[in-house]
């Protein structure tokens, strides 16, 4: 049962003006801005997009200074942002085999056609502090360096080798299908593939972090491997209803991860690898390789595979996987709960007497 | 000054180019190339800019079924320039100048005498200008290729 509570208002103003002064930290520090963020704050403004489910890098910045870089908190905001926008269109499916590849690599091939490009990554750092961070001496940077490179040129998708020998499944458009939409209809299990990789796509980078890292140890496993990772920008593509022609909004970056998984088979069809995909906004190849990974189990269904683990079972990974969910549902037990209490206690009570046979003790002043 | 009537042979594809061009430069460009026109013609909103969103669609597996993968900001506007010719912009992000100008442009280059003009003027620098980025980010990206080489260690041997 819920019962209002009132009153506390001036204290509450108090609390958030109070919030805005610590959140601004010592004034004899600059102020933090938007462009900085931006710019130099890229994870988490790209977490904060995926996570938030929309793609713009000043929004996800404020989100982010508004949140005290707060990553959960932010991408409340930003959804609770995206509410108050109509929707226009749904974009023509983008196309990340066109891909402007600045991050493209393989853990099952080492030589193949485009090469391995690592771009800018942590991958082989040391993970050693590095103090001359804390000067600012950035502007002096050594430029990257560049060699020649073979623009306009599509880059081939690794899993397409394995497909032209049909040694993997193949991944067909199914374009009569309008992909369900969890935004606008209640979940109902089972579900659609497509709706489970816009949970996914959008579900907390820790939950699926330790989802996947569970089927790796034992629960649910289905030996993967990274086929391709692959980090760029693709153009968004529309065809407004006044034009009636595909016409590109912009570019966004995207990484996109595919895992190959251990084969199935059955007694009419022949063995062949199976495919885990994680596709998120910016560079985040933690997220996307944890969505495959989670895609992978989430299909033990489908696949005629025993669903024995957590990460197997779809109802458990969808319902526990969106953090602005999650955090509203624990975090509520802040909220005053005074009268739910005072009834509990008050059973306690009266369970405590008749246990020790004694008549009921006078109920507690209010 | 052009009129309405040199508008209606434009095909589909050039002008999916222009208006993608106009959509991903910077805001700045196309400021820059409204005011170098020499006559700048009166327009009214048909549709003022305003901000929405689209629902970016992937593919499983990069090729297979179609998902939400989740949206982006949006800016729309249409325009009706004094010649009589409508244009329309969709402009990822929330810049309505942005979206407004691309419309105008968009406007402007169904008619034949902007359209020779701004060819030179405005598309092709903005052209000239998102290949070169690309140019860049493609040759810092070359310099970290790697060749991975496999070695057999040595304990099964002696």
């Amino acid at each position: 049962m819920y019962v209002a509570v009132k009153g506390g208002k001036r204290a509450i103003d108090n609390a958030h003006r109070l919030l805005a002064e610590e959140r601004r930290g010592n004034k004899d520090v600059p102020e933090l801005t938007l462009d900085q963020i931006r710019e130099q704050m890229t994870g988490a403004v790209d977490r904060v997009m995926t996570e938030g489910s929309v793609y713009d890098r000043n929004l996800a910045a404020l989100a982010i200074k508004q949140a005290r870089g707060d990553l959960v908190e932010a991408v409340f905001l930003l959804r609770a942002f995206r509410t108050t926008l109509p929707r226009f269109a749904a974009s023509q499916p983008i196309d990340t085999g066109k891909m402007t590849v600045r991050r493209r690599i393989s853990a099952t091939y080492k030589d193949l056609p485009g090469g391995q490009l690592l771009g800018p990554t942590f991958d082989y750092t040391h993970r050693l502090l590095d103090f001359s961070l804390a000067e600012e001496t950035g502007d002096h940077l050594p430029p990257a360096d560049t060699a020649p490179a073979d623009v306009g040129r599509a880059m081939p998708r690794v899993l397409d080798q394995l497909d032209r020998e049909g040694l993997i499944e193949s991944e067909v458009p199914t374009d009569n299908i309008e992909p369900g939409d969890l935004t606008r209809d209640p979940l109902s299990f089972p579900v659609d593939r497509s709706v489970r990789l816009q949970n996914l796509a959008r579900g907390d980078e820790g939950f699926l972090l330790a989802l996947a890292y569970s089927t790796q140890r034992g629960y649910g496993r289905n030996h993967p491997f990274a086929g391709e990772i692959r980090m760029g920008e693709v153009a968004v593509e529309i065809v407004p209803e006044e034009l009636g022609f595909p016409i590109e909004i912009g570019e966004i970056t995207v990484t996109e991860c595919e895992m190959v998984n251990q084969f199935s088979g059955s007694a009419e069809a022949p063995p062949q690898f199976t495919r885990g995909y994680g596709l998120v906004f910016g560079q985040q190849d933690r997220k996307a390789m944890s969505m495959a990974l989670v895609d992978r189990a989430l299909r033990a269904r489908e696949l005629h595979e025993e669903i024995e683990a957590p990460a197997q079972d779809e109802e458990f990974v969808m319902y526990h996987s969106d953090a602005v969910e999650a955090q509203g549902f624990v975090q509520h037990l802040k909220l005053p709960h005074y009268v739910d209490f005072q009834s509990e206690l008050e059973l306690i009570r009266r369970l405590r007497s008749s246990f020790q046979g004694q008549a009921p003790a006078p109920a507690a002043a209010e | 000054m052009a009129t309405s009537e040199d508008f209606g042979s434009t095909e589909f594809g050039d002008r999916r180019h222009w208006m993608g061009l106009f959509a991903k430069t910077d805001v700045g460009d196309l400021e820059q190339g409204w005011a170098n026109l020499s006559d700048r013609p009166e327009y009214k909103f048909l549709r003022a800019p305003e901000t929405g969103l689209v629902m970016i669609r992937g593919r499983a597996g990069g090729t297979g079924q179609a998902f939400n993968m989740g949206e982006t900001t949006v800016t729309r506007c249409a325009v009706k320039l004094a010649n009589g010719s409508t244009g329309h912009a969709y402009v990822a992000g929330r810049n309505r100048r942005h979206a407004e100008l691309a419309a105008v442009f968009d406007g402007l280059m169904q008619c034949k005498d902007y359209r020779l003009m701004l060819d030179g003027a405005l598309l092709a620098p903005i052209e000239r200008k998102l290949v070169s980025r690309r140019q860049q980010a493609a040759a810092k990206t070359a310099a970290t290729k790697v060749d991975f080489f496999t070695l057999v260690r040595g304990e099964d041997e002696c």
